[in-house]
């Protein structure tokens, strides 16, 4: 893609960036909860996050166009009002005119209103930007949340039912695995594709280290969570028992670290 | 007796049966979030158990004597989320006064409970299923005793595999989905007690 097309805040970038780039669902893991929830059919899935993508292309227009009226002190209110009107608005006309898509969501519609993607664009986003821009951030967002709904639905669809789209796929010798569709099913499903993106990306980065992709220190197989060897100097300075300055330790925040040194007074 | 035997039933449907986590997805956020240690998940349980039952209470109340008076019903979600926001805010005041140990224990958890979606799903579900005032506090509280069990056992599950060898790809989010997945397995046992 060009650089022109891409630059900074130009629609295609912000479609780009919430379908690619900042996936809510593979990248942010935000919004977990319809995410599990409606995906027991892709059907259920596309809805749900069409209907989401709408919520949020909405409020992050009003919230973009209303950024120098709302006080900073009482942001966050005025940013629940104005999703809760919209996913009222919603819930409404899909009780109107999609009732059977209203009946299979359920009680999810209205708890699009505590889906941390919106509030969470709304704060991060549309609150500092103009509205276009914002526009189309949520809705590359929303199509981004749209696209892994239906994928997750898919996948659950084909192996707990045996079709796709309500369209029988197998013969019917073919038994389905029925776990898939019920509520354990969602999480297998949610793990193997986020271990399937871990190892895409790993790829991806190859050896160009990326700075926020977990570094192996060197010589070691694996990451330092999952070493047991006591003494090990890859540990960062906590470990270092030769003396010798290992900067390519896991750079563990305090917290983690302090978690080590508990550890490692437990095991003594 | 009938009524106890109700009452029984919605304690143990909403707390392990159908698990507000585990089988109906709510509150996953904070259930993967801050599931890392026992003592965080404890306090976050504690907290959810407080804000979850108190918000049942007065969410019902305003929905009986306000919304449903004045035919309001259709405002239902904007009303409870505002509720719930400001209710949180208004514990976190009143015991930062009056309970400052408790404030203490819970302080870093109530904020994160707006955005816990088990609150205003325990609201909906109360209304959806008409249970009364009473009946609803009773939901409330079983349901976010569940959450509770669930994200404790989780904690000390992931204590236990922090420092096992897992494949490379699973490590992290995909291992702890993995434990939730078992675990919901596990607790489809318990629907043999209705």
């Amino acid at each position: 893609m060009s650089e022109k097309l891409l630059q900074k805040d130009r629609p295609a970038e912000r479609l780009y960036n919430g379908l690619v780039r900042e996936n809510p669902t593979f990248v942010l893991m935000l919004g977990m909860c319809p995410t599990l929830a409606v995906t027991t059919s892709a059907v259920n899935g596309l809805g749900m996050g069409l209907t989401t993508t709408a919520v949020l292309m909405l409020s992050n227009l009003m919230i973009s166009c209303l950024r120098r009226v709302i006080p900073e002190r009482v942001r966050i209110p005025a940013f629940i009002v104005i999703i809760a009107s919209f996913v009222t608005m919603v819930e409404l006309l899909l009780e109107a005119y999609i009732p059977s898509l209203d009946k299979s969501l359920g009680m999810y519609i209205p708890l699009i209103v505590v889906n941390c993607i919106i509030l969470g664009r709304a704060e991060s986003y549309a609150y500092s930007h103009p509205p276009v821009a914002s526009f189309f951030d949520g809705l590359g967002m929303g199509l981004g949340f749209a696209f892994a709904l239906t994928c997750i639905g898919a996948v659950r669809e084909v192996l707990g039912a045996g079709s796709l789209f309500g369209c029988e796929l197998f013969p019917e010798s073919f038994t389905p695995i029925s776990i898939f569709g019920l509520a354990p099913g969602a999480f297998f499903v949610l793990a193997g594709l986020t271990a399937l993106q871990n190892v895409l990306r790993g790829r991806g980065r190859g050896e160009k280290a990326s700075s926020d992709a977990p570094s192996l220190p060197e010589g070691c197989v694996q990451s330092c969570e999952a070493c047991g060897i006591a003494g090990c100097p890859g540990h960062g300075t906590f470990y270092d028992v030769d003396g010798k300055k290992q900067t390519t330790g896991r750079g563990g925040t305090e917290d983690e670290e302090l978690t080590i040194i508990e550890l490692g007074e437990e095991d003594k | 007796m009938d009524n106890v035997k109700e009452l029984l039933v919605i304690l143990i449907g909403s707390s392990l049966v159908s698990n507000v986590v585990l089988s109906q997805f709510l509150g996953l956020c904070p259930f993967l979030g801050v599931s890392r240690k026992i003592k965080t998940a404890a306090g976050m349980g504690t907290a959810v158990i407080f804000v979850i039952t108190l918000a049942s209470a007065v969410a019902g109340v305003i929905y009986r004597f306000v919304l449903q008076r004045f035919g309001l019903e259709y405002l239902q979600t904007i009303v409870f989320i505002l509720v719930i926001a400001a209710l949180v805010q208004f514990v976190e005041m009143f015991l930062r006064k009056c309970m400052y140990s408790l404030y203490e224990s819970l302080g870093v958890y109530l904020p994160l409970i707006t955005t816990n979606c088990a609150v205003l799903g325990v609201a909906l579900t109360n209304v959806q299923k008409e249970y009364g005032i009473l009946t609803g506090i009773l939901n409330g509280f079983a349901t976010a005793a569940g959450f509770t069990v669930a994200i404790v056992i989780l904690a000390g599950l992931r204590e236990k595999m922090e420092y096992n060898d897992i494949p490379q790809a699973f490590r992290g989010m995909p291992a702890v989905l993995l434990t939730a997945g078992l675990m919901a397995i596990a607790f489809c046992g318990f629907s043999g007690l209705l």
